[in-house]
């Protein structure tokens, strides 16, 4: 998001980090395009809710005549992104893909009705706000680094009702999903969780990781860490190889900014075989298992 | 206990959805039916109603006066009341001006709790319910799997990119439930038959105190500049297995060079 904020060319690109603990990540942000980075640092905002950080953003929206505030779409940002539309009577554009300034004047491209249409909006008054899909994006590291400052977040009664109890941590196994260039991911159409070992030793001979739909996690079948989709991760490797996934619309976001997507499906008419650049129609029980040994009798 | 639960007409699953060129909204012509997703949050509501011993379920929504349509299949499902702010003024709204309507409807009706389900199927938006805590200034847990009432507070467990978190908030509060959290009940014949008989109240703007230009499209601040369509993601191959997918798939990584 600093990256493209920078590119725009429509101002000076403020980066913001709030929570605990995070001063360390302010040097790097300043790396990719902010000319400022606030931080709000404080004990009181360790917890990922939304709440605190409405009241941290509009703050600085107020005090720094912020006109544009923008958003890598996560479940947390989301909220935090409508709270503070509503508290700065802003504008709020979602499932943003790209944006692109017209003298000034930023155009947001939103992928709508299933990514069946693409819908350019813009906003018709400032603070604008945007969420964007994740991967929307390349990082580019640009040469002036950005200064550093810190601000202290006065926090409002409201915000500070709910409590975190016990926070979730990710369960780490295998190389991290977000980070891998090959993901091979398990759907229902695995029949049973024992079969996921398909997926893992396809993930192995293909040196990548291993995601999995929500279904599947939902039902028990593999961890959440795992998950790619809307209420999960979202990754964009060079591989993505989807084994009995459907290719619903939540797995679509998460997904489809894949560069090569190869899907091995038993039905003929699943969604996924309209956006994957290789179709397989076909049993995985019998493909996987063979493509697995094809591509270790290839390394060996 | 009052519980509140915030729904929306969507075109019906079988639609073919579309966006009007001329009016660049979409097209509600044809078929309505309650969002999907409201239904695990009425669902949602009974049961904690049913937990609770005694209170009332009344279902919110903002749309055209055939909407009531649709919140009838939430009072099938045993829902006490719906109210409907219906008012010509208010077409047009996006998030920021639906979130004004809806914090108004809601103010009137002082509910403990407010529901609302994980998103809605037709703008694929979740995150109206952010902007009505605001409005309202209250507590607010989204994406929540499990949901316990305990006194005057409430514990959400919130499903995450990384698991899930815990989080308890004090009444009144605003939560958005997962559709993971339960399976909606299919209405009753019953139900059906009593549904039209229960309370359905229609909203205007000026009964609810709020200016007309402040909703509809006057009051948004985003707006619908074109449409187009998305491009063509390459060459899509479809091949089925006649005993030589493994290798075919081989061949297409390597042409990729990809291995």
């Amino acid at each position: 998001m600093l990256s493209k904020a920078a590119s725009l060319g429509a101002g000076d690109v403020t980066g913001v980090i709030v929570g605990s603990g995070v001063e360390g990540l302010a040097a790097q942000a300043a790396t990719y395009g902010a000319a400022t980075v606030y931080v709000a640092d404080d004990s009181s905002l360790e917890a990922p809710l939304p709440q605190p950080r409405i009241d941290a953003v509009a703050q600085l929206v107020a005090d720094k005549g912020i006109e544009t505030v923008l958003f890598g779409q996560s479940i947390l940002a989301a909220d935090i992104a409508s709270g503070l539309a509503a508290r700065l009577d802003a504008g709020l554009n979602w499932q943003l893909t790209d944006l692109t300034s017209d003298g000034g004047n930023l155009i947001g491209r939103q992928s709508a009705l299933g990514d069946s249409v693409l819908v350019d909006v813009g906003w018709t008054s400032t603070p604008r706000i945007g969420l964007f899909r994740a991967g929307a994006f390349d990082p580019t590291e640009q040469p002036a680094a950005g200064t550093v400052e810190t601000f202290e977040v006065q926090l409002q009664e409201h915000s500070l009702a709910a409590e975190m109890v016990e926070q979730a941590h990710a369960e780490e196994s295998g190389p991290s999903i977000e980070d891998a260039d090959v993901i091979v991911a398990g759907g229902r159409g695995l029949g049973e969780p024992e079969k996921f070992a398909l997926v893992e030793d396809l993930a192995r001979a293909l040196g990548g990781a291993v995601a999995a739909t929500r279904a599947v996690v939902d039902a028990g079948w593999y961890p959440y860490s795992a998950q790619v989709g809307q209420t999960g991760k979202s990754v964009s490797p060079a591989l993505y190889v989807a084994c009995g996934i459907s290719g619903a619309i939540q797995h679509k976001v998460g997904m489809q900014s894949s560069k090569t997507i190869v899907a091995i499906n038993k039905d003929p008419n699943a969604p996924i075989f309209e956006f994957a650049d290789l179709g397989v129609v076909g049993d995985l029980h019998q493909i996987l298992p063979k493509l697995t040994a094809a591509l270790q009798a290839r390394k060996s | 206990m009052k519980i509140a639960v915030c729904v929306k007409e969507v075109p019906d699953a079988t639609a073919h959805k579309r966006i009007d060129p001329g009016t660049k909204r979409l097209d509600r012509s044809g078929e309505g039916a309650l969002n999907a997703f409201d239904a695990n949050a009425v669902e949602e509501a009974l049961r904690l109603k049913a937990a609770t011993g005694d209170g009332e379920v009344v279902v919110v929504s903002m749309g055209p006066e055939r909407a009531l349509n649709s919140l009838r299949k939430a009072l099938a499902m045993g829902a006490d009341r719906a109210v409907l702010v219906c008012d010509e003024g208010a077409a047009g709204s996006d998030l920021l001006a639906t979130s004004r309507v809806l914090a108004k409807a809601l103010d009137r009706e002082q509910p403990d709790l407010v529901l609302f389900g994980q998103q809605s199927s037709d703008s694929d938006g979740a995150v109206l319910w952010a902007a009505v805590a605001e409005r309202l200034r209250r507590p607010v847990i989204s994406q929540v799997a499990e949901l316990t009432l305990d006194g005057g507070s409430l514990t959400g467990k919130r499903q995450t990119e990384f698991g899930y978190d815990v989080i308890r908030a004090p009444l009144p509060a605003v939560v958005a439930v997962a559709d993971s959290i339960n399976e909606p009940r299919y209405p009753s014949l019953k139900g059906i038959m009593g549904a039209k008989s229960k309370p359905q109240e229609t909203l205007s703007l000026a009964d609810l105190g709020v200016e007309a230009s402040s909703v509809g499209a006057e009051g948004s601040r985003t707006e619908v500049l074109g449409l187009s369509d998305p491009p063509p993601r390459g060459d899509t191959r479809k091949i089925e297995d006649d005993g030589s997918a493994a290798d075919q798939i081989v061949a297409f990584l390597t042409e990729k060079r990809l291995i």
